[in-house]
């Protein structure tokens, strides 16, 4: 497979690497000093600080950087988790009898109509602490710091993959009814090898397009999250408890509007990236939409 | 029809066990201060809450109180029960939610013929940019902007508070906006799907206005893909209400669900999700119904 990008993607692809190599270099490019609260509060934007300087004096730039990594790592994760339960669902309820099938799309019907974020507001709150206490009895010192980190990863990936298992499942019932699926059938293979050498692979470029779509909502409910205060907590910040605090900062007496403007920014060319990309891919595999 | 509603106290039944366990079995208590409570005083607090003895009786003991429209007192707010706070608070969030419910189904379908109109225009490149740009935008990036703009800047509406017609505007388009772009989105692709089919083409060679074609022919088919996402709009809407609530000050359910999490307030939580659940679920069912309406190719 040579590979070369659709015309219309290339900007959107060349936009993101750009946004993701900032991100993972850019803040060691910056002194130490940056990192760190400085005596300059509330600075508008200037040659210092080209992006101004947040309530305790801290470099935006640095803090965008360095939120965009977790921001970034959410996202990517979350989304390579729901795509990984959303194939294996679709995947089986596609290929499975009508019953089966019905039954298991009416479940994910059913989720989608339920206020799912909500759940996760929950579960987060509850299995935060309980992870922590596990994880320091273990003596995993990596896991005590960032519990609320993976717990949000994990819940977000479970409940985005409602709209991969749909398309996937669709997919798979065109497929089955190909004519090297019911070759591999007469020849005797079994269920889950036709799964996984004949389905799978035919699958894989439709998935990997949603995967890119799959990204941004994964990121912005992160940023929904951490602005209610239960998402990302200091001294780690995302993307959104950066704008949450830009918001919270936009007052009649001081209009700090660079700590709203610059993370939004941010934010905002790397979901148009992804949407982009995910619909010139979608185009370019001529595959439907929804 | 009955089958629907089994299924929907299936759904209702294991929302109530999911959340009760959840909550019950999360470490630390909703009695948990800075300051220890003594024993005995704890044991009397855990007694009026209905919080003692094992968890598969209080379990039991919950269902029974719920199945008498009991939602049991809030252990934050003391001496109110769930069922007093929800009726204070869920008349503001539900007239907040329908207001932006209806302005994003209308501006949304709008737009979105609006756009698929107009193929390879630049008015719909234009459009449909817009749509995305509003998609990205977090309702809490966009409340504040609307109220520096509206009401700092331009001082025509106020900045936040309910009660007043002014105050729901800008809650309610804050809320709308997102929800409006995604509208836009599914009928503009599903009406250009729809614009190439045959039974258009015959529309048009009757001489028809393209006005008519799309309103009174297309329309009728394309704004299926609308009417199934209506269910999940509005979980979506009510859980982006709570974002929406706290930015313009607005005593609605939202506020109490976010602080009944952070203060382990467990019957209130419960409430919540339960009424909403109940809500949702009592809305898709009409959705489900007007949808078999619409399209007479779908047999019940």
């Amino acid at each position: 497979m040579s590979f070369s990008l659709p015309k219309k993607s290339r900007i959107p692809f060349l936009a993101l690497s750009v946004m993701v190599l900032a991100v993972i270099i850019g803040p060691f490019l910056f002194p130490p000093s940056y990192a760190l609260p400085g005596s300059m509060t509330y600075a508008p934007p200037s040659l210092a600080h080209l992006c101004g300087t947040d309530l305790n004096g801290r470099d935006l730039l640095f803090r965008i950087l360095e939120g965009g990594r977790i921001s970034l790592l959410v996202g990517i994760c979350g989304a390579a988790i729901s795509l990984l339960i959303g194939t294996s669902y679709g995947l089986v309820a596609g290929s499975a009898s009508m019953g089966i099938d019905q039954g298991m799309m009416r479940v994910v019907d059913i989720l989608y109509s339920v206020p799912r974020l909500i759940f996760i507001l929950i579960f987060i709150n509850s299995f935060n602490e309980r992870l922590q206490l596990t994880a320091s009895a273990h003596g995993w010192d990596w896991l005590v710091g960032s519990s609320r980190l993976v717990i949000l990863i994990l819940s977000l990936g479970v409940i985005e993959w409602l709209t991969m298992a749909r398309i996937v499942r669709g997919q798979t019932l065109t497929l089955r009814e190909r004519s090297y699926v019911a070759a591999a059938r007469v020849l005797g293979e079994g269920y889950w090898t036709i799964l996984w050498r004949h389905l799978l692979p035919n699958l894989a470029g439709i998935v990997l397009v949603y995967l890119t779509l799959a990204i941004p909502s994964v990121i912005i409910d992160e940023a929904f999250l951490s602005f209610l205060g239960l998402g990302v907590q200091a001294p780690q910040s995302s993307w959104g408890s950066l704008l949450s605090e830009g918001a919270a900062s936009i007052n009649p007496l001081r209009g700090a509007w660079w700590l709203l403007l610059f993370p939004s920014l941010a934010l905002l060319t790397t979901l148009l990236a992804l949407y982009n990309l995910g619909d010139a891919l979608r185009r370019s595999i001529g595959a439907k939409g929804n | 029809m009955l089958r629907r509603l089994a299924s929907m106290l299936i759904v209702l039944f294991c929302v109530v066990s999911i959340t009760f366990f959840l909550i019950r079995l999360s470490p630390g208590g909703p009695f948990d201060a800075e300051r220890k409570i003594p024993a005995a005083i704890e044991k009397q607090l855990l007694a009026k809450y209905k919080l003692d003895g094992p968890i598969l009786t209080q379990y039991a003991g919950y269902l029974g109180d719920l199945l008498h429209g009991d939602l049991r007192l809030s252990t934050k707010y003391r001496n109110r029960s769930v069922n007093e706070i929800l009726a204070q608070t869920l008349p503001v969030t539900l007239s907040l939610g329908s207001a932006a419910f209806l302005l994003a189904v209308l501006a949304g379908l709008w737009l979105g013929a609006f756009a698929a109109a107009r193929p390879g225009s630049l008015t719909e490149s234009m459009a449909l940019a817009l749509t995305l740009v509003s998609i990205s935008l977090p309702s809490f990036v966009l409340g504040p902007l609307l109220i520096l703009i509206f009401s700092i800047k331009l001082a025509w509406l106020p900045v936040g508070g309910w009660g007043t017609l002014q105050q729901l505007v800008l809650p309610a388009i804050t809320l709308a906006i997102p929800f409006a772009a995604v509208i836009a989105r599914l009928l503009h692709d599903s009406l250009r799907e729809t614009l190439v089919e045959d039974f258009i083409r015959t529309a048009r060679s009757k001489g028809l206005s393209e006005g008519r074609v799309i309103y009174g022919h297309a329309l009728r088919v394309a704004i299926l893909p609308v009417v199934s996402y209506l269910g999940p709009l509005a979980a979506n809407l009510l859980t982006g209400s709570i974002v929406v609530e706290t930015i313009f000050h607005i005593p609605g359910a939202g506020g109490f669900f976010v602080n009944s999490i952070l203060n382990r307030d467990g019957f209130l939580l419960g409430g919540v999700v339960i009424v909403y659940c109940m809500l949702l679920m009592i809305f898709n069912l009409i959705v489900d119904l007007s949808y078999r309406l619409l399209d007479r190719r779908i047999k019940s």
